[in-house]
């Protein structure tokens, strides 16, 4: 028995526990494969059974999705050639293209929610989670407490008064009504984790910075945040990913004008019955962001997801 | 024929200063459901816009949403629709909540008169209370649940053969339910060119309406009522009568014994889908969708062909369909009163028909031509004769999701007994009623 | 007074000085900072709990404006409590609680375990791990549906290939006894990796002297284990735990979108149940009083496992 470290794993476990977790992480990116797979296929490859790995690509999942289309008479399709690549597509089921699906303005409602939330608990819980880190303030922790508390509540617990309230400030199915909503839900994990960074931020820099006759508002701007800024990133797309996801809310309290992605996607439906191709492309493209954005964060993905209880 | 981006972008910005433009063009918006109709709507409405110079828009919600979104939009007084085709059970609702205009003086000035539209249409989609004078909406849609079936299938020799074998009688279109049942079963499971194939997708969902728009098919052909006298909200005896609970506990049999598996959640589009797949010798849905199952390429044309839901006890269809209202929260009522105007025409509605809308007008039903205009067109006429509608109550929601609940739980979850699960539901409509002082 | 450098630089600092450092007050600067913050909990979160609280005491439903609201004290508490029905959703409720964090904790931690190894490229796997838990939960529910479907979805067609079962023999939504666990597999598969990240953490944290001290004893690898690296890592499991029961407890759109609470009432978790009281029965005052008492529930059991997990920490 090798004995150059007692804790050092042999090279036999690691091979064992490497297969073992490349195996699980495989399994577990079957689904996530498939409903990509799933957005290329046809119609009808889609629901073939058994289940088909090996079929023909093709962009009518994705046509669909960002069309609407209505089938029409023979003459009509003769008399008018597709115009396009994606007229050509829908042309092979006797239909014409004749607008844009909802899909694209529901996307950019998300895209609109999802950064003003951000950007609005970013800027409420950098200023709070200074605020706490560096001054003394009465209560402190239990406000902190009660901040994190927020978060515990059942989102349809506070819906029921919060529908009220917007109803007759005429907040519902709007923007601004999302993104406040919203960014109450992400500030508590805004001010916790932005507090865990900025504490982390020797206080010697800012105190040299007062001394050099900055004002505590400079020595705030000019000193703590360019420190803080790769906390202030990370803490930023948890924020947008959680609006990003957020279901219940938009369920509720929007309807067209501020609908998101998540409550649409399910609703796609095809001529009779849903159609999971262009399903699957919508899921797909919504995503992806989140995938590269967790990819992007992975250093930090622990803190977040913990509200800042535990650092690596 | 496509839009321009150029246009989108204009009524968006239309839309915006949508309050501010004077009441010469205004941009409508109409809230209905996404199906094959809707897209008839939006041809037929185009005639619209070059006359009056108001612009449409359309909302149209997936089926299993569109309850939930609509009344979400309703009750929180939006004003993202002018128009709205609503079901015909939003009615009450509707007309107490003060979502709906109503239109008597609307239809006196103009002429209107609701003789014109077929009596049962009237009565469901545009009066509350039920059968009084007063209209919250004009009748947009006719439609029933009503039956399909592959005409192709039941034409060959070997499985006419192998069903006479079987029952004794000859395969043709079913007489009443017991034999619908039997021809499903017959079905189930059979070799069809080298495919399993099943008796009959019928209704199961449980999220919004389905399972009782189904279940309600057998119960009223059963004699099912509400209440033992109209208005009493009087239910024991009636909702639970022997006869309903023979009826429920046929519809468990027809879902255990005769349809495919996995349709224990299904609505219109699984019932869709499993007919043009081929999946099912026969299936139920709305009139509504007929036009475009005839015209599908694989299972349409002479292929297929439709009945009327059989009768049991007395001859009865599930009501479907809606009528058109003008909600009360728009700021542009009367541009939309200009569009209930318009549809009323007699023309228009000719042309709703043609393009595949239900018209519910008296000159296109009782045109000489109607009944052979369509395959479906005479059943059509045949179903609207005997319609029965759920509750129309201001509580229709509850009262719906009660039954949701209990009729799924005992259908397709296998929990209790019909008696037990009518029991439970009248139970719930009691407290319902109660709560609102009805009882 | 205090002894922060901040202030002794203050003291030493002419006045006119010191009162261009200071500017405005901190404690001023503080409640600029935190006021904004706490303004909008207070808003959005506060005032509306002290109003579902209030409704809960009332007859109110939100369609009906024109219709008078009447006290009707704690009826509508008596009412959820004594109802059966209910009583049922909280018990798909709590197998599903239960479950989630029984499974996800195993495989959570027996991966944490394995890639505490430290093979090659066990950072990159790490991170193809965790990616479902950042996924929206409403659409994974969704295709989750399509995976499930009898016959054309990929689920029973691999459970087949393996149990050699007909596919379209058995579906996961639609089977009263398996929709259950049907929205267990699926929740497990998300959250799995969020047990391990935290686990994994926990591993790490620990010393290797630790290790060092128990071998030159002599204890055995499983002894080990046992002594050091479960009770290391208990914290963070627990705290995982937390995480996982209150996000469950309120567990709403991928159930929704997988069962929509079927088949029946099988998967109706009581969030589901809650919702279609509030919005599709408007039945607001029944509702909120549902909702209070869901939230001391969580709150209540929440507490007690703090205080738990307090006295674990203090081990």
């Amino acid at each position: 028995m090798s004995s150059y470290t007692v804790t050092a794993p042999s090279s036999r476990q690691k091979w064992f526990a490497g297969t073992m977790v490349v195996i699980y992480a495989l399994v577990t990116m079957i689904p996530l494969v498939w409903i990509m797979i799933t957005g290329f296929k046809s119609p009808a490859d889609a629901i073939s059974y058994p289940p088909k790995v090996v079929f023909e690509p093709t962009l009518e999942g994705y046509v669909n999705l960002f069309t609407t289309r209505t089938r029409q008479t023979e003459e009509f399709l003769n008399a008018n050639p597709p115009q396009n690549w994606a007229d050509e597509i829908v042309r092979k089921y006797d239909m014409v293209i004749v607008g844009q699906s909802k899909f694209g303005e529901r996307f950019m409602n998300s895209v609109i929610i999802g950064f003003g939330s951000t950007f609005l608990s970013i800027f409420l819980g950098t200023l709070a989670a200074y605020a706490f880190s560096r001054f003394k303030i009465p209560l402190a922790d239990d406000l902190l407490f009660f901040i994190l508390s927020t978060r515990m509540m059942p989102p349809i617990a506070v819906a029921i008064p919060i529908f009220l309230m917007y109803r007759n400030l005429g907040l519902s199915d709007t923007h601004l009504g999302m993104i406040l909503l919203y960014t109450a839900v992400n500030i508590s994990l805004a001010v916790w984790l932005l507090k865990g960074f900025i504490d982390e931020i020797p206080r010697e820099y800012e105190e040299a910075a007062l001394i050099d006759g900055y004002t505590r508002f400079q020595a705030f701007y000019k000193v703590v945040l360019p420190q803080a800024a790769t906390g202030i990133a990370s803490t930023a797309i948890f924020c947008l990913i959680f609006a990003w996801n957020e279901y219940a809310f938009a369920v509720l309290l929007t309807s067209a004008t501020a609908q998101t992605a998540p409550p649409f996607i399910p609703t796609i439906i095809g001529v009779g019955g849903l159609d999971w191709p262009a399903v699957a492309a919508g899921a797909t493209i919504f995503l992806l962001p989140v995938m590269i954005f967790t990819i992007l964060l992975r250093k930090h993905l622990l803190r977040g997801i913990t509200f800042g209880a535990v650092r690596k | 024929m496509t839009y321009s981006k150029l246009a989108t972008v204009s009524a968006l910005a239309l839309a915006v200063t949508g309050a501010a433009t004077t009441s010469q063009a205004e941009d409508l918006t109409l809230c209905w459901a996404a199906w094959d109709p809707a897209n008839a709507l939006v041809e037929l409405s185009k005639e619209f816009e070059t006359e009056s110079g108001h612009t449409m828009n359309f909302e149209f919600v997936p089926w299993p949403n569109f309850a939930d979104r609509m009344l979400n939009e309703l009750n929180s007084g939006g004003k993202l629709c002018d128009l709205l085709i609503g079901d015909s059970q939003w009615i009450g609702g509707g007309a107490e909540n003060g979502h709906y205009v109503k239109l008597n003086d609307f239809f006196a000035d103009e002429g209107i008169s609701m003789d014109d539209f077929a009596p049962a249409t009237v009565y469901a989609y545009s009066t509350w209370p039920k059968g009084t004078e007063n209209y919250y909406a004009l009748p947009a849609m006719g439609d029933a649940n009503a039956w399909f079936y592959r005409k192709d299938w039941f034409a060959r020799e070997d499985i006419r053969a192998a069903f006479l074998e079987a029952t004794g009688r000859e395969l043709a279109e079913p007489k009443n339910q017991l034999e619908l049942l039997e021809i499903a079963q017959f079905f189930q499971g059979r070799e069809i060119d080298g495919k399993t194939v099943y008796g009959a997708a019928i209704f199961t969902e449980r999220g919004s309406e389905g399972i009782t728009m189904g279940v309600t098919g057998a119960l009223y052909t059963w004699g099912f009522k509400y209440e033992n006298t109209p208005g009493s909200y009087d239910m024991p005896g009636a909702v639970n009568s022997p006869e309903a609970v023979e009826a429920l506990e046929f519809y468990k049999e027809f879902y255990e014994t005769a349809t495919p598996p996995g349709y224990t959640n299904s609505y219109m589009g699984e019932s869709l889908d499993a007919f043009k797949s081929g999946q099912v010798a026969m299936a139920m849905n709305w009139f509504a969708f007929f036009p475009g199952l005839y015209a599908d390429p694989n299972t349409g044309g002479d292929k297929i062909d439709f009945f009327v839901n059989p009768p049991q006890n007395v001859p009865a269809s599930t009501l479907g369909g809606q009528g058109i209202s003008v909600i009360s929260y728009s700021d542009k009522q009367d541009a939309a009163l200009e569009y209930v105007k318009w549809f009323a025409q007699p023309t228009v509605q000719a042309k709703w028909w043609e393009l595949g809308g239900y018209s519910a007008h008296n000159s296109v039903l009782n045109d000489p031509g109607f009944a052979d205009s369509q395959p479906f067109a005479g059943d059509f006429l045949e179903a609207m004769a005997n319609v029965q509608d759920f509750w129309q109550e201001p509580t229709y929601a509850e009262l719906l999701l009660a039954m949701q609940k209990r009729v799924h739980d005992y259908v397709v979850a296998d929990q209790g007994t019909a008696q037990e699960a009518l029991d439970k539901l009248i139970e719930d409509w009691t407290e319902t009623f109660e709560d609102e002082g009805k009882l | 007074m205090s002894d922060r450098t901040i202030d002794r630089v203050a003291a030493a600092t002419p006045a006119p000085v010191a009162r261009k450092i200071k500017g405005l007050s901190d404690r001023a600067i503080a409640w600029i900072f935190v006021g904004p913050t706490i303004f909008l909990l207070l808003a959005v979160n506060i005032f509306p709990l002290i109003w579902t609280i209030r409704l809960s005491f009332t007859n109110f439903r939100a369609n009906r404006i024109n219709r008078e609201t009447e006290w009707i004290g704690l009826r509508n508490y008596e009412r959820i409590l004594t109802d059966l029905d209910i009583w049922l959703n909280m018990q798909a409720t709590a197998h599903f609680l239960i479950w989630t964090i029984v499974l996800q904790v195993l495989i959570g931690f027996t991966l944490a375990y394995l890639i505490n190894k430290n093979f090659r490229g066990s950072p990159f796997w790490t991170t193809v791990i965790v990616l479902p838990m950042m996924l929206s939960p409403a659409v994974v529910g969704n295709f989750w549906k399509f995976l499930y479907q009898p016959q054309i979805g990929l689920f029973n067609y691999i459970v087949s290939f393996f149990t050699g079962k007909d596919p379209s023999s058995f579906e996961m939504l639609g089977q009263v006894n398996l929709a259950p666990w049907s929205i267990v597999i699926v929740d497990t598969w998300m959250w799995t990796p969020f047990v391990m990240l935290i686990c994994l953490a926990g591993l790490r944290s620990i010393p290797d002297y630790i290790y060092e001290a128990a071998e030159i004893d002599r204890a055995s690898k499983l002894r080990q284990f046992f002594t050091i690296t479960i009770p290391m890592v208990l914290p963070f499991l627990m705290l995982a735990v937390l995480f996982r029961g209150i996000e469950n407890f309120k567990m709403f759109d991928l159930v929704v979108q997988l069962t929509g609470g079927g088949p029946g009432s099988t998967t109706e978790l009581t969030s589901i149940n809650l919702k279609r009281e509030a919005f599709e029965k408007w039945r607001t005052g029944y509702a909120s009083a549902y909702a209070i008492i869901l939230f001391v529930t969580v709150f209540g059991l929440a507490s007690i496992y703090v205080k738990a997990l307090n006295k674990v920490k203090e081990r």
